[in-house]
């Protein structure tokens, strides 16, 4: 278990350590610096003024020297003036005067830079967005496993029977409704001012303060929906392997009665493999995420995103990838190791 | 010209239709609730002195309710749209109007359900699906869509581009002004720019299938190519290729779209050179197939090579490189971007999926044979365990191109990659999802249509899945 933990961590690292490189070289290509450049500066620069302002940025350097700088590990770059004082420097504004400012300062150190958009510490702008999202994420999981684990089980529990049927349906139905389609089905049934039935509002911009049943149900429900098929399936599936097993048919011999079966017997064994399929949603999760925080207007996380990556705001959206990666890679070990402690076959050996 | 209702004359079987549909939903709800709490139906008990008996129980009852009131809304259905097409031009309804706009896309269902039903024991898995029900249902919607598609010059009433002044967000029915070219009504309603609703969904039923199920089989010969020696050899190339499959599904989808469908990374050429490496992979799989199959054979195998080479490598050149000599085939650059980010996002999946059956196949008999026999490796990989990995791949065909339709409908989402007016379903969503809550039917049309599209592939894929578990 030991050594299977070390070599798990090892390569989620390296993987890490992989996508933020891929994801810098993406946002730090030539013509992004020069956007960048043209909006910090003046937007009528010539190539050379350009080239001049991000030498002077620390733009100029290799882009690897660049990427150790922005994770901490290669000293920020600094510019002397006349004197031979530094003057300025990517470290410099950390601190009161520029002699003070540490040497380091990248992802490593916990500075995360500035972003250029919203005028703001990338840190923050990510801790507030993301506590955003953590509210929606927590009630969608609230209603999206305990009613996807409920289908499944009660699919399963009966293979082939009408209910297996009817739940199965619509559990394939509702993965076949990506979020910004259930999103608009739902908003014009149940908040379109001109037919629908009013009952929840089509934004949830006010529930980012005050969350309640009316503004922040809708969003919720349209990211639930999509993932909740799939888990169901996938709970069915695992509910009716193990239903066909040779212990629930000495239960029911010893005359156990169904309920107890499917509640005491069944149950634990076929929650394993829906464990692993929660965990592994988080990817898609996020997805739905900023599609529901863009078509609903709420400020998150995912909606950072879309903001950093239509501006060309590169520490923002340097700083929202590797959260995200981070939370794609962190679930998927905690899946992992989760199967693992959960299956005593696999534990014991 | 006064404005169309949904049913027309035909509007005196609405209550039929509403009661029949209302019991329908409700003695639908009764049944399961009683089905959930044990209640069964009845059954033929053969008795003691041998005469049958049949018991019969609440649920029998409330299935004949069920079944009843589902004959008559779909015979209701039915004369909507039938009758409704026959029905002189100003007393047919909405549904009316747009059957008979769709007037090709039934007689072509009409034909291939007729032929695949008359000749379906020769068919194959193919013929099977239409023991299934669900099967059925689903390949008719595709079906449905496809024909949507080819036809699509003749259904649309209007030009999906052209906007008809004093149509704005109109509700559907309205009626143009006189003059205006096309029908004169505007079926579905107009949008915000005053273009016609029903045209665009069906200039994007065309979008769409000309990028999903071609990138598909991209994304999947992408898969197999590297997935067989992954599963087959193992080791380290196995270990390189999962690392590298992992790397891009630890990417959220959107991240990653956001960061290689942008100008900046088009205009450095990124895309293009991503179609060039991933686009060799159907040339590279063809080669390699028809090279370990018929390398006995030296005639056979230099036609099939040098066919394949020949054709692979003109579509190659004015597909990925814009370069064909003849100036025939190109890509415009947009749609390139898109289908390569496609590509890109669904093969790491069907390498897993492939490697996983590679690793599972050969260990089997019939692969220890052949390797005894002294069969080459990419032999025994592509016509020993490719075959027999089929059932599964056949499945998940189905579904990734329906997945590949919610991708293509989320890039649109987010106004990436594909021009701002262009019909396809998801770039209509967006454009209409800002006066959503005031005119929901400008959104509600293509997202109906790309549910109602993926559901199809997904029941489809279902009855596939039954059938082929069958034997």
């Amino acid at each position: 278990m030991g050594l299977f933990l070390v070599r798990r961590i090892g390569t989620m690292l390296l993987t890490a350590l992989c996508l933020s490189f891929i994801v810098f070289y993406l946002t730090n290509l030539d013509s992004n610096l020069e956007k960048l450049a043209k909006f910090q500066g003046n937007s009528r620069m010539s190539d050379e003024e350009v080239q001049g302002w991000l030498a002077n940025n620390g733009f100029g350097q290799p882009m690897v020297v660049r990427y150790g700088e922005w994770l901490g590990v290669v000293p920020g770059w600094t510019r002397e003036g006349d004197g031979g004082e530094v003057v300025a420097g990517r470290c410099v504004g950390l601190a009161e005067t520029p002699a003070e400012a540490p040497s380091f300062c990248g992802i490593l150190q916990g500075y995360w830079g500035e972003s250029t958009v919203f005028r703001d510490s990338v840190a923050s702008i990510i801790g507030t967005r993301l506590g955003l999202t953590a509210k929606l994420m927590l009630w969608v999981m609230l209603l999206m496993v305990p009613c996807a684990l409920l289908i499944g089980v009660l699919a399963g529990m009966r293979e082939g029977s009408r209910t297996d049927r009817t739940l199965s349906t619509v559990s394939i139905a509702t993965t076949a409704m990506p979020e910004y389609v259930s999103g608009v089905i739902l908003i014009a049934i149940f908040a379109s001012s001109a037919v629908g039935l009013k009952w929840f509002k089509g934004t949830a911009t006010s529930a980012m303060d005050g969350a309640n049943f009316e503004n922040f149900f809708l969003p919720v429900l349209t990211i639930a929906l999509y993932g909740m098929g799939y888990i169901a399936r996938m709970t069915r599936a695992s509910m009716a392997e193990v239903m066909t097993a040779q212990y629930i048919r000495t239960a029911r011999l010893k005359g156990v009665s169904f309920p107890n079966i499917v509640m005491k017997h069944a149950l634990r064994n076929a929650l394993i493999a829906p464990f692993t399929v929660i965990m592994l949603q988080f990817p898609w999760l996020l997805n739905g995420v900023v599609i529901v925080e863009s078509l609903f207007n709420y400020k998150g996380f995912g909606w950072a995103l879309v903001q950093a990556a239509g501006n060309n705001d590169i520490d923002l959206l340097l700083g929202v990838s590797i959260v995200s990666v981070l939370v794609v890679l962190i679930t998927q070990l905690i899946s992992d190791i989760g199967y693992v402690y959960l299956n005593p076959r696999i534990r014991i050996s | 010209m006064d404005p169309l209702t949904w049913t027309g004359a035909l509007s005196f079987l609405n209550p039929v239709f509403l009661t029949a549909g209302a019991l329908l939903v409700i003695a639908f709800l009764v049944q399961f609730l009683l089905g959930l709490f044990g209640m069964k139906s009845g059954e033929l008990i053969i008795q003691h002195d041998g005469t049958a008996l049949r018991t019969r129980t609440p649920m029998d009852y409330i299935g004949y309710v069920t079944m009843g009131a589902l004959l008559v809304a779909l015979a209701c259905i039915l004369a909507y749209a039938l009758v409704g097409m026959l029905l002189p031009g100003g007393s047919k309804g909405i549904i009316g109007h747009i059957s008979a706009r769709l007037l090709p896309v039934w007689i072509g269902m009409a034909v291939v359900f007729a032929l695949s039903i008359t000749f379906k024991r020769r068919l194959g898995l193919y013929g099977k699906l239409f023991d299934s029900t669900v099967g059925m249902i689903g390949f008719g919607i595709v079906l449905f869509w496809i024909f949507t598609a080819i036809f699509y010059q003749m259904i649309l009433t209007h030009e999906p581009l052209t906007a008809v002044s004093g149509l704005k967000n109109k509700v559907p029915g309205t009626p143009v002004p006189e003059g205006t070219e096309g029908l004169e009504w505007y079926l579905l309603g107009g949008d915000n720019l005053a273009r016609d609703v029903f045209s665009r969904m069906v200039a994007g039923s065309w979008e769409v299938m000309k990028i999903a199920p071609f990138a598909t089989i991209f994304a999947f010969m992408v898969g197999i190519t590297l997935g067989l020696p992954a599963g087959y050899y193992g080791g380290k190339l196995d270990t390189f290729l999962s690392f590298l499959a992992n790397l891009i599904l630890a990417f959220p989808v959107i991240l990653l779209f956001y960061l290689l469908v942008t100008p900046e990374i088009v205009a450095s050429g990124l895309p293009r050179y991503m179609a060039g490496v991933l686009f060799l992979f159907p040339i590279v799989f063809l080669v390699v197939l028809f090279n370990s199959r018929y390398f006995t054979d030296p005639m056979k195998r230099n036609l099939y090579i040098g066919l394949s080479l020949l054709i692979g490598g003109y579509i190659y050149l004015g597909v990925a490189w814009n370069a064909d000599p003849f100036g025939l085939i190109s890509m415009p650059g947009n749609i390139l971007v898109v289908f390569v980010s496609v590509v890109f996002v669904n093969s790491p999946t069907v390498f897993r999926i492939v490697r996983g059956l590679a690793l599972d196949i050969k260990t089997r008999d019939y692969v220890a044979a052949a390797q005894t026999r002294g069969e080459g490796p990419w032999y025994i990989m592509l016509w020993e365990i490719l075959p027999n990995a089929r059932g599964p791949l056949i499945v998940d065909f189905c579904l990734r191109i329906g997945y590949t339709t919610i991708l293509l409908g989320t890039l649109g989402f987010f106004g990436l990659g594909l021009p701002p007016d262009s019909p396809d379903w998801g770039t209509t969503i967006n454009s209409g999802r800002k006066l959503l809550s005031i005119y929901p039917h400008p959104a509600l049309a293509p997202a109906l249509a790309l549910m109602s599209l993926v559901l199809g592939l997904n029941l489809l894929a279902d009855g596939l899945r039954e059938e082929s578990l069958k034997d």
